[in-house]
């Protein structure tokens, strides 16, 4: 038994039982022939898909799982827990079931995957020990073998393991055993060899003597920029990410993802989003190779300028919104969505999308700010279709001098049932010191299925 | 300013004295309001482009800044190019933007969530040099940063507008420290134009102009921004009340 569903999991079935048993215990078992081969070409995709979106180090965890370092690529995502959501519901929506934990080390996030049930877990920085202490010994990626050997002397849990002299264990089942614990710990280094295909761009350098300062660093990045570029502009492809993987002496690896809008070949501007985040880069006792790679490359289109002569140059923004992605920033344009629902007719769109020029198609004035959602007031108002004489809104009383409405606005029951006869009717309204505010009606004041007959405050006039 | 224009000794020396400061040839590039009497009262005729202006909420707008958003959008309307809007809290409305002549296919919305970062976003907008116009919402401004701010603006010729938010009405009164801005204002809403029928008018705003760098402190009653981002002077509440008369007359 290779693995197992979760109805046979319930019925008694378990990894590493004989077939026979198996088939012995239910009638009727369902069994596939293990496809080894198979799954490791699948992860292998699967690896190489995460390499593109999230992280440059991404390597395979024979036999079932993806190792990722994370450092450093998380705030691109709105930080870890976001990110590791979002990667379990993408494999979700593609049928995958999958389980993400982060941790300090490769041991231990292995570990806190495989032996807990919950889909996401993600380890506070400094508290590995604390937490793997009450893992099973079969979660520290040892030969089975050493592992039935331990649970014959009574070992069950990584805490009890690590607490024993190391000596007795070592001279019984070799210095395995110790490795892992250590790696899992974190007392001893394990670098993650990034996953590379045949045909990813990338180029190297190495050095006799380990860098270390910032300029070096930057004229590094510098060399391997033209030489990267050189080699796109050969298949004629630009790039729209590039990863820097650092190996330093220590036998550690840092890495640096640089993400763009468009494919860009352009010698200065891929230098300057690289060396933009250089003070990230720890180069601890030194650097001894600087690799870069380029993930994501897509054709690069070659376009002749406009002469100022005859228009004006459209200025492109995208390397300012480049530098903007790469430090986490959210950016954005409104665009007009067909809805008559407020909330719904603003949507956001990409800021490279292309420029349609609708408009909103109203010529009632619109309120500047908006609530994030509308607030209660207390209004006193002559139904049906006066706007409010007064209302309260946040603890103070205002007396309204003038108002405008109702423009009604009906709800739309093709997005949700539910609004099949909900209405809203707003109101702008002008208080004694000039305040305007966009207020609303629950409902037409008259039948109750259309609304509660409440007042709410939308927006704030400018 | 006819003072000076009177007077060749003091413009001689104002001559000299932005020659002294001013480095080789900053251009003085204006944006003007288009409206003779608040043009007066500032250097160069018009808000100068290539350099870092403050605008506030008063009173209850110090929080939401509702006035002070439409008339930036309606200064950032009249640029050419894209627009850029920093900002933490996204609840600007971009329907009235539009209303305010600022299309929304020009502007780009950068959100970050701290308020450190819509200082970095800024400023790295301002030093693009591409761009129409830069506007960040922010709280605070320290002397440090809006020094900054404006030198980055002089060195690509770029407006930043600082949009003064805060939290807290009581937090308004940080308003009153200094910065390197070159202008500063504070719009406040003032009950609108009075219509001939039930129902609101065009919008009217309290312009203070509590700071302009080699200029004089001011403040105007204007109308609120028009379809192309105009502003207009508004009449005199007298004036008001005389139309409203005649076109009542008229109706």
């Amino acid at each position: 038994m290779a693995a197992v569903d979760p109805a046979a999991f319930k019925a008694g079935v378990r990894i590493g039982m004989p077939a026979a048993k198996a088939q012995a215990m239910i009638s009727g078992l369902h069994l596939v022939d293990a496809d080894p081969r198979g799954d490791a070409s699948s992860i292998e995709r699967l690896a190489l898909w995460m390499l593109r979106q999230y992280t440059p180090v991404v390597a395979m965890d024979s036999p079932d799982g993806i190792v990722m370092d994370t450092e450093g690529a998380d705030h691109l995502r709105g930080g870890e827990l976001p990110m590791l959501t979002g990667l379990v519901n993408a494999l979700r929506g593609h049928g995958l079931h999958a389980r993400g934990a982060i941790a300090d080390t490769w041991g231990s996030a292995h570990a806190m995957a495989r032996a807990t049930r919950r889909e996401v877990i993600i380890v506070p920085v400094g508290e590995t020990a604390k937490s793997v202490v009450d893992l099973p010994i079969s979660s520290l990626r040892l030969p089975s073998d050493i592992v039935s050997g331990l649970a014959v002397l009574g070992f069950r849990t990584v805490g009890e393991l690590s607490t024993t002299p190391r000596a007795p264990l070592a001279l019984r089942f070799g210095p395995e055993v110790g490795r892992r614990l250590d790696q899992m710990f974190g007392r001893v280094v394990e670098p993650i060899d990034p996953i590379r295909t045949a045909d990813l761009i990338e180029v190297t350098r190495s050095f006799s003597e380990p860098i270390g300062a910032a300029e070096t660093i930057a004229k590094y990045i510098g060399k391997l920029v033209v030489e990267l570029c050189a080699a796109l502009e050969m298949r004629g492809q630009g790039v729209r990410r590039a990863d820097l993987i650092i190996y330093r002496v220590d036998n550690t690896l840092q890495s640096l993802r640089a993400g763009t809008a468009k494919s860009v070949r352009d010698i200065p501007r891929l230098t300057k989003l690289l060396c933009s985040s250089i003070e990230n880069i720890d180069p601890g006792f030194g650097i001894e190779k600087l690799s870069l790679a380029a993930t994501m490359i897509e054709p690069f289109e070659e376009k002749q300028s406009i002469s100022s002569l005859v228009e004006e140059t459209i200025v492109d923004v995208t390397p300012l919104l480049d530098s903007f992605g790469n430090r986490g920033q959210r950016m954005y344009r409104l665009a007009p969505v067909e809805s008559d629902v407020p909330e719904r007719n603003v949507g956001r769109v990409s800021p490279i999308a292309a420029k349609l020029g609708q408009a909103w198609p109203t010529r009632w004035p619109r309120p500047s700010r908006m609530l994030a959602r509308p607030e209660r007031i207390e209004v006193i108002a002559v139904t049906p279709d006066h706007p409010p004489a007064s209302m309260t809104w946040r603890g103070r009383r205002r007396r309204i001098k003038r108002g405008d409405g109702p423009e009604r606005v009906f709800g739309e029951w093709w997005v949700r049932s539910s609004e099949m006869e909900a209405v809203r009717d707003y109101y702008s309204v002008e208080d004694e010191d000039g305040n305007r505010f966009w207020v609303y009606r629950s409902g037409d004041g008259v039948d109750p299925a259309t609304g509660t007959a409440k007042w709410f405050l939308h927006g704030i006039y400018g | 300013m006819p003072i000076t224009a009177a007077n060749p000794v003091i413009s001689e020396l104002q001559d000299r004295i932005r020659r002294l400061e001013g480095g080789t040839a900053r251009k003085c590039e204006v944006l003007s309001f288009g409206i003779a009497e608040i043009d007066a009262k500032l250097p160069g005729g018009g808000l100068a482009r290539g350099a870092l202006h403050e605008v506030a909420g008063g009173g209850a707008d110090a929080v939401h800044g509702a006035a002070a958003a439409l008339f930036v959008a309606g200064i950032v309307a009249r640029t050419k190019g894209d627009v850029l809007w920093c900002l933490t809290r996204p609840d600007l409305f971009a329907p009235a933007l539009a209303q305010a002549g600022l299309h929304h296919d020009r502007v780009i919305y950068v959100e970050a969530d701290r308020e450190e970062d819509v200082l970095t976003n800024f400023e790295e907008g301002l030093r693009f040099g591409g761009l129409g116009a830069v506007v960040a919402e922010l709280v605070r401004l320290p002397m440090t940063a809006s020094r900054r701010l404006q030198l980055a603006a002089e060195a690509s010729g770029t407006i930043g507008i600082a949009l003064r938010r805060w939290r807290r009405p009581m937090e308004a009164a940080d308003f009153g420290q200094p910065t390197a801005a070159t202008t500063r204002w504070r719009i406040s809403v003032l009950p609108s134009e009075p219509l001939p029928v039930p129902g609101i008018g065009r919008a009217r705003w309290l312009a203070e102009l509590i700071r302009a760098r080699a200029g004089e402190a001011a403040e105007f009653e204007i109308g609120a921004c028009d379809a192309t981002g105009r502003i207009s002077l508004s009449p005199h509440a007298v004036n008001g009340q005389d139309q409203a008369r005649r076109s009542r007359n008229f109706a």
